[in-house]
């Protein structure tokens, strides 16, 4: 029940990417009005490994997001109108479950997740010792800064969190994943709709996914702004309770299997 | 003083609207954004009806002094009024989604028959 390696542990960065070698493996890249920085996220996870195919999923932006995307070389899906974050990161695992990848990391399109740590979230993957790897901010690594309100919310869902799924969490919001194979069809099946991190974390854990935390260290985002604001936070903090709550009470398929739609 | 029937209908018919909207969430037919609505309006009527004295005292208030339960209806009619305000929110921003998914698949639809 270790959750969080200690980073002396881990793999060797090339021995990661060695290993990813023969993986078909993609980067969703969910971008709302980033045009300023997806660019450079994409060019980052290409410089780290070309193999990796990136699908940006372009959640109704108002500027030239998808053509920045697009002119990077990276797939490009375009929502008709705004989903949240929730509708735009599922779209991307539908696309990595129909066309068949291995492996899929979410990297925000804001730039906030530094793709050259990708290999850190990737090591429990390829190692085959989780089936979700979080990137936490405060399982170590790094110095987070952030306001005190949202610092008291994210211990909170840290602690409900660790509660429900018997497992030390640290970082339930963050959005700096990967997952294989059986993670890829769980969120291409179901994925939790506003606010989905928190929610999606415990459903893997209900689904008998193994999960994992790994320490990394989080950038200040380099464009666009956070989606939560003060009073949208009160909505979300009662909003994902409720919905961790409720779900306690709901049966899950277990173990998940993957190869349905 | 509201007459205790009055407090415990009142009190059970909340209570049984709170299981309900849990039922729904959980079964998937309702999802937590538009539930919380609900689940606001039931809590609130189960604490009134069952807080008689902080009825009296909100009935105080607004100088109903012959039948304080009228109060809950108020309270009742209110909530459903921001619910159905509500609603008509979420139907315009659908409204429109459906007119531009629409648009697109015609779009889509026109460039595949030029296509061929």
């Amino acid at each position: 029940m270790a959750e969080v390696t200690a980073a002396p542990a881990r793999a060797p960065e090339h021995d990661v990417l060695a290993r990813l070698a023969d993986l078909k493996r993609l980067a969703i890249v969910p971008a709302f009005n980033e045009e300023e920085s997806v660019g450079r996220v994409i060019d980052e996870i290409r410089a780290l490994d070309p193999g990796f195919d990136v699908v940006v999923v372009d959640d109704g932006s108002a500027d030239r997001t998808a053509g920045v995307a697009g002119g990077r070389g990276a797939y490009v899906i375009r929502l008709p109108f705004n989903l949240g974050i929730g509708g735009a990161v599922q779209t991307g695992y539908r696309f990595a479950f129909e066309r068949g990848y291995d492996i899929a990391v979410q990297v925000d399109g804001d730039g906030q997740h530094d793709p050259a740590q990708l290999p850190l979230i990737l090591g429990p993957v390829l190692g085959d010792d989780a089936d979700l790897v979080v990137g936490s901010r405060f399982a170590g690594e790094g110095a987070y800064r952030s306001t005190v309100a949202r610092r008291i919310g994210i211990r909170i869902f840290a602690g409900v969190v660790s509660a429900v799924v018997r497992q030390r969490v640290t970082d339930t919001t963050s959005g700096f994943r990967a997952v294989n194979r059986k993670g890829i069809a769980l969120f291409a099946a179901d994925y939790p709709h506003d606010y989905p991190e928190v929610e999606a974390t415990v459903m893997c854990v209900k689904h008998r996914l193994r999960l994992q935390e790994v320490p990394v260290a989080m950038r200040e985002r380099s464009g666009g702004r956070s989606s939560i604001t003060a009073l949208r936070s009160i909505y979300y903090m009662t909003k994902v309770l409720l919905a961790i709550f409720v779900g306690m009470f709901r049966r899950y398929a277990v173990p998940f299997e993957e190869e349905h739609t | 003083m509201t007459p205790w029937a009055v407090s415990i209908t009142a009190a059970v018919a909340s209570f049984v609207l709170l299981l309900v909207v849990f039922e729904l969430i959980r079964s998937r037919r309702l999802r937590e954004r538009y539930a919380l609505l609900w689940l606001l309006t039931g809590g609130v009527l189960f604490a009134l009806s069952l807080w008689r004295g902080g009825l009296n005292t909100i009935a105080g208030w607004f100088g109903v002094t012959t039948y304080p339960p009228a109060i809950l209806g108020a309270v009742g009619a209110l909530f459903i009024l921001v619910v159905l305000l509500h609603y008509s929110t979420v139907i315009s921003r659908l409204s429109d989604q459906n007119t531009i998914l629409a648009q697109r698949l015609g779009l889509l639809e026109q460039e595949l028959r030029e296509g061929r």
